[in-house]
């Protein structure tokens, strides 16, 4: 379990990190979502001791990382895939890691396997990686001493499709085996699919947390999209029933439930092809909680900021 | 602990790092990488280079007074060069290549890495001299066959010898320590080599009471006593060696261990 308690960083005259408090459950995988520059990273290097807070702490199972005895059977980190020495062989890296943590050797080659970098690959200097090569054998290395905690910054950075998938099934099952996870993101829809829980961070503080229930229940308005065989009828059935409907690409954006517009549709024999709930999604919520941080300044804010 | 991912073979209980594991693995990290192979591999190169030139120069102009010491002293002019820059290239390859993060995240006992990192120069330097003393006794032996008498006398040198190399890396680790660069720590470990003596030189030339103080400060210097052996010294020379080797090696390893232990690891 990791726990973060009024942890704040501070440079200078510049907050990077202000009065941050959460924890992340065993079990469960918990996204850190938040624009570039948020403070993301700066929360997760204190965390495992490689940046002294200026106020605040964070403990893993009740413990500084400090006082953990060879962290890495305990944690896992990958904070950045890059900094590694580029004359090493991704082989010789995790050697090194396995010598540290005092594992046996074949650990080196289960963790190779389990991330999908060959043989010949492994043989290879991590200079010549690209970034994706270099993110697997991060996640490798995190996951080297087996730990019960995993504090991955950014991991999806550089994966393909098929690596991101990958990403998110090894993540999901071991959280279900009962694992910590925490990942961070700038990309929501990276995080939405595995997060059990979710943090937005905006300009160092954090906006909003909770699982994607509570998040969408802060998200205003709910809100449908629909496509059905006759959208014309579909429409003025709605808005005889004083719900607003508003085209949208092939379709309708109604400003109700769906339950409500299936019923619609089903008192007037409309056939739909297709009903989804037309949150936005939690990008909407994530924009506008993040607008007043956010360095792009004329986003829209159309429901009211959530604190 | 439950087991998280497939086939952890590693025992159940997470014990602490020993500091003979951590020598171990920067001892790894020493030459498992090109550039530290190569620089590894020249030092000893260079030494024997050194040597057979050395043997070779002596032997034609039929030199009286070549002995085994002249040999280790010839290796010690050679690898006082090169084993500073293995010592820099211990500390300051973790920081250009970004690598500590990783190293302290695995160990956050930031002191006890760089121990054992200091312990890996150590034993580096105690290879290259013993290299360096095993090739000299050859080329001695050599250079014996030729001129028909071997001299092994010179062991006031060789002591010298092996404690100015041990110097010299360390003081290239403390400048690496205090500079977490290598480029400015090679140029400072150099200007303290070749400039700082002329300077003092100068100095000691046009003014008259520059030149006792210089005296205290003149590392370099001060170790030259140690060639004719550290029992043969007063204690006026040994006065100066410690009072210049605070100044260039225990206060730069003091500040730069402070940073190391303090700074912010990116």
């Amino acid at each position: 379990m990791i726990k973060v308690e009024g942890l704040t960083r501070v440079y200078g005259s510049y907050t990077a990190v202000d009065d941050v408090s959460f924890e992340c459950q065993p079990g469960r995988v918990t996204g850190f979502l938040g624009p570039n520059g948020a403070g993301k990273s700066t929360t997760m290097r204190v965390m495992v001791g490689l940046t002294p807070p200026t106020k605040g702490n964070a403990t893993i199972n009740g413990k500084h990382f400090h006082d953990i005895p060879n962290p890495g059977r305990t944690v896992g980190v990958l904070l950045d895939a890059s900094a590694q020495h580029g004359g090493r062989t991704g082989r010789e890296i995790l050697t090194l890691g396995a010598m540290t943590m005092g594992l046996p050797m074949s650990r080196v080659d289960e963790m190779l396997h389990l991330v999908s970098l060959t043989p010949s690959e492994a043989k290879r200097r991590v200079k010549n990686y690209s970034l994706g090569m270099k993110q697997r054998l991060g996640i490798a290395h995190a996951l080297l001493g087996d730990p019960e905690v995993l504090i991955l910054d950014e991991p999806a950075n550089g994966l393909d499709p098929a690596g991101i998938r990958w990403m998110r099934g090894l993540l999901k099952s071991y959280a279900d085996k009962g694992g910590t996870v925490l990942l961070s993101s700038h990309l929501l829809h990276e995080v939405e699919l595995i997060a059990d829980e979710m943090i937005l961070i905006g300009k160092g503080k954090i906006v909003a947390q909770g699982d994607r229930k509570t998040l969408m229940a802060h998200a205003g308005p709910a809100e449908t999209l629909v496509t059905s065989l006759d959208n014309d009828a579909l429409a003025r059935a709605l808005q005889g029933k004083d719900i607003a409907v508003t085209p949208a690409g092939d379709g309708l954006r109604v400003a109700c439930e769906p339950v409500e517009v299936g019923r619609t549709a089903v008192e007037h024999h409309i056939v739909l092809s297709d009903l989804r709930s037309g949150d936005g999604g939690l990008e909407e919520l994530f924009l506008q909680l993040t607008a007043d941080t956010a360095r792009e300044a004329d986003l829209s804010t159309p429901n009211g900021a959530i604190a | 602990m439950t087991t998280l991912t497939p086939d952890a073979a590693a025992p159940a209980v997470p014990d602490t790092i020993s500091f003979s594991r951590l020598v171990r693995v920067e001892f790894r990290k020493s030459w498992d990488t090109r550039a530290s192979f190569w620089l590894l591999f020249a030092i000893g190169a260079i030494v024997l280079i050194a040597e057979l030139i050395a043997a070779i120069v002596t032997g034609v102009q039929d030199v009286d007074d070549v002995q085994f010491g002249t040999f280790a002293t010839v290796a010690g002019f050679i690898s006082q060069l090169l084993l500073p820059v293995l010592g820099i290239m211990l500390v300051t390859s973790e920081w250009s290549q970004r690598s500590a993060m990783v190293t302290f995240s695995l160990e956050p006992r930031r002191s006890l890495v760089v121990q054992a990192k200091m312990v890996v120069g150590l034993v580096w330097t105690a290879l290259t001299v013993l290299f360096a003393l095993v090739m000299g006794a050859l080329f001695n032996l050599l250079y014996g066959a030729i001129a028909g008498h071997v001299d092994w006398s010179g062991g006031a040198g060789v002591t010298g010898f092996i404690i100015t190399q041990t110097i010299a890396m360390l003081l290239g680790f403390a400048l690496a320590a205090l500079l977490l660069n290598t480029p400015a720590a090679i140029v400072i470990y150099f200007a303290y080599l070749f400039a700082l003596p002329t300077i003092l030189a100068i100095g000691s030339a046009l003014m008259d009471w520059f030149k006792s103080f210089a005296e205290w400060i003149n590392f370099s210097d001060a170790q030259n006593h140690l060639y004719d052996g550290f029992w043969n010294m007063t204690g006026s020379e040994w006065g100066k060696l410690i009072v210049s080797g605070c100044i260039w090696f225990l206060l730069p390893l003091a500040i730069g261990l402070r940073r190391i232990l303090r700074a912010e690891v990116k």
